[in-house]
């Protein structure tokens, strides 16, 4: 409150007061000074005091003559003190009502006062129910939307098969660069320290009962079948599949979607169809990529610090692994290609118009795709097994 | 009507220049808005309209010239003093820029809760109020903008604009993208709001309706410039090519035959 503030005019604000005082069987009800915003708080304790006040007489008077100010906030304390009395069934009057604020008062008189919230369920137990429910029948939901974009995108590779010149070609290269070229530094470097840190493992522990050359089994039968394309997949789920999901689910919320839909274009097959076939694509190609890393970082580690020799290594990975090992790692892999993107097409069509719900669907997108990818994973090491590979 | 020099002049521009890179948008710019009026604001797409908005808000940095609202110099004004001014202004912005992770009710509160240490009950009220203000129901309350129509969006922003019930109210394109019954609705709106809680707005727009039912003077932005400012009547009369295209032309004949 300095002398600079009450030069600027910005300076509106000052004390405000409500005083009471009885008169012949009447309540006279003073408002002064300034019946603001920066008074609310204040003010609604006054208000709501005055208005709690025991056995009030038949008559209550409220004088607003003294007051310098009047905002919403005033205003509406003003109406809520005349409601209080007037619910009690006393006679409530205004005195000294300025023409500046009537206009005010009037509009907030017709106001109803009980905000409508919405009521919650109290019952801890019934809410649980509730939620494990919800959460069930969201469950199978989002599996059955998932087999529809598969459905669709099914029916836009037959269609395209069909008419091969439709196919976004240059869309798909695009996207190839920025999931697979792009991705190829951080996979080979994550591989091959993967591939460094399980040899230095195995050394340390098969040493004890002088089977340090089986690590060479371990590393060329665990990258070639189970790491390689987990890790892959796992890197390709958070770096592409999020991005997939957020670039879908903005123009989602953007309403490009519906627009390319309205000009009779079929968003799966625009967007989605090259998208998933990029990931087709770079997934066995950074699986193989990285699987070599692994093996690389493996057998650098057992020489440098098992003393195998490179050509022992060599010669003892042949023995070790055979195509098969190979083959179930690469068969693998376009199957995952194809969940992460899948999950990350339907989850950024999901995306509603706030940012929260693209964040939200951007996160599911890449925990239900690593979560499948590790559950598909399973599917196919038994599945192998049953075939003896 | 009172006369020019009675008025108290709430916000005062001289000599704004501003620019980004090599082009200049504005070059010594000059307004003034006086207290409790509408002040429409117009000029052709690109013109600088709303970076002229921007500038006067805090959200574009200007290269030259002297920006005054309530009578702060805004360019010299500490950060305290500045947001206390900040505190004074509503600014409905085109799209209505709600949070979309928040409910209405939130949105409208949003401002509240940051500046004054109020009950829930108390904000509820409030909030509730506001919305009735601009003419919504409390039934929106628990609704999120993404479940909103655009005029309700608009509504909502106002809503919000005058959550603290401030004394000037930034419009920018407030009824744009609504179909003209809406628009002629919010225009009302605009009008009474202004009445009741003796607001002075600040409005770009393009709407020749809005410009002829609710703002008391005209202010046009042409080469850089304000090449004029004034009451409806002024931009009728003025000979300027510009404004007699744009308050002559096609759109504008049945304003100029009724008026």
């Amino acid at each position: 409150m300095s002398e600079s503030d009450l030069k600027t005019g910005i300076m509106t604000s000052g004390p405000a007061t409500l005083d009471s005082s009885t008169q012949d069987g009447r309540l006279e009800l003073a408002a002064a000074g300034y019946w603001t915003a920066d008074n609310a708080g204040k003010l609604e304790r006054l208000v709501d005091r005055a208005a709690r006040m025991r056995r009030p007489p038949k008559q209550v008077a409220i004088d607003l003559r003294a007051i310098k100010r009047m905002d919403t906030y005033g205003a509406w304390l003003v109406e809520r003190l005349q409601r209080a009395f007037s619910e009690r069934g006393c006679e409530t009057t205004f005195v000294g009502m300025q023409e500046t604020y009537s206009a005010l008062m009037e509009e907030l008189s017709h106001i109803q006062r009980t905000p409508a919230r919405t009521p919650r369920d109290a019952h801890g137990l019934l809410r649980a129910l509730d939620l494990v429910g919800r959460a069930t029948v969201e469950a199978m939901r989002s599996l059955l939307l998932l087999v529809n974009m598969l459905g669709s995108l099914v029916a836009a590779i037959f269609r395209v098969l069909i008419r091969p010149q439709t196919f976004r070609f240059t869309s798909m290269v695009f996207h190839l660069e920025r999931v697979g070229w792009r991705a190829v530094p951080i996979i080979l470097l994550i591989t091959f320290l993967i591939g460094a840190i399980v040899a230095q493992q195995g050394i340390f522990h098969f040493r004890r009962f002088g089977a340090d050359v089986f690590v060479i089994d371990l590393i060329g039968v665990l990258v070639l079948r189970e790491l390689g394309v987990l890790i892959v997949c796992i890197m390709v789920a958070g770096r592409s599949g999020s991005s997939y999901t957020a670039e879908l689910g903005s123009m989602k919320m953007r309403e490009e979607v519906d627009a390319l839909q309205t000009m009779g274009f079929d968003p799966v097959e625009v967007l989605v169809l090259p998208r998933i076939l990029a990931l087709l694509i770079a997934v066995p190609t950074l699986t193989f990529l990285g699987s070599m890393s692994a093996l690389y970082g493996g057998g650098l580690v057992c020489w440098l610090y098992g003393g195998i020799e490179p050509d022992v290594f060599l010669a003892r990975l042949r023995d070790a692994i055979s195509f098969t090992h190979f083959q179930v790692g690469m068969i693998k892999a376009p199957f995952m290609a194809l969940i992460i993107g899948l999950v990350a097409a339907n989850e950024g069509m999901l995306v509603k118009g706030s940012a929260q719900s693209l964040g939200q669907q951007t996160t599911s997108s890449v925990v239900k795709s690593i979560f499948l990818v590790i559950v598909v994973d399973g599917v196919f090491a038994i599945v192998f097994a049953s075939l003896g590979m | 009507m009172m006369a020019e020099e009675a008025k108290e002049v709430v916000i005062e521009v001289r000599d704004l220049t501003v620019g980004f890179g090599r082009v200049t948008i504005l070059d010594s710019v000059a307004l003034d808005v006086f207290r409790g009026e509408v002040l429409g604001f117009v000029g052709g797409s690109g013109a600088g309209k709303s970076v002229l908005l921007r500038t006067i808000i805090g959200l574009i940095k200007k290269r030259a010239g002297r920006i005054s609202v309530l009578g702060v110099d805004m360019g010299k004004a500490g950060e305290r003093m500045r947001r206390r001014v900040e505190r004074r202004w509503g600014v409905l912005f085109q799209q209505g820029a709600l949070f979309s992770s928040l409910t209405v009710r939130q949105n409208v509160q949003f401002p509240m809760r940051e500046y004054l240490d109020l009950s829930d009950r108390l904000l509820d009220e409030i909030a509730v109020a506001k919305l009735a203000m601009v003419g919504l129901s409390a039934d929106v309350c628990e609704k999120f903008p993404s479940e909103l129509s655009g005029g309700m969006i608009k509504r909502v922003a106002l809503a919000r604009a005058l959550a603290l019930d401030p004394e000037i109210v930034f419009l920018d394109e407030p009824t744009s993208g609504l179909d003209p019954i809406s628009a002629a609705d919010f225009d009302q709106l605009i009008r009474t709001l202004q009445q009741t809680l003796g607001l002075t707005v600040f409005m770009v727009t393009h709407d020749l309706d809005t410009l002829n039912t609710v703002c008391d003077r005209i202010a046009v932005l042409a080469d850089r410039k304000i090449i004029a400012a004034g009451p409806m009547s002024t931009m009728l009369a003025s000979e300027h090519p510009w404004l007699r295209s744009y308050f002559h032309g096609k759109r504008a004949r049945a304003i100029s035959q009724s008026g």
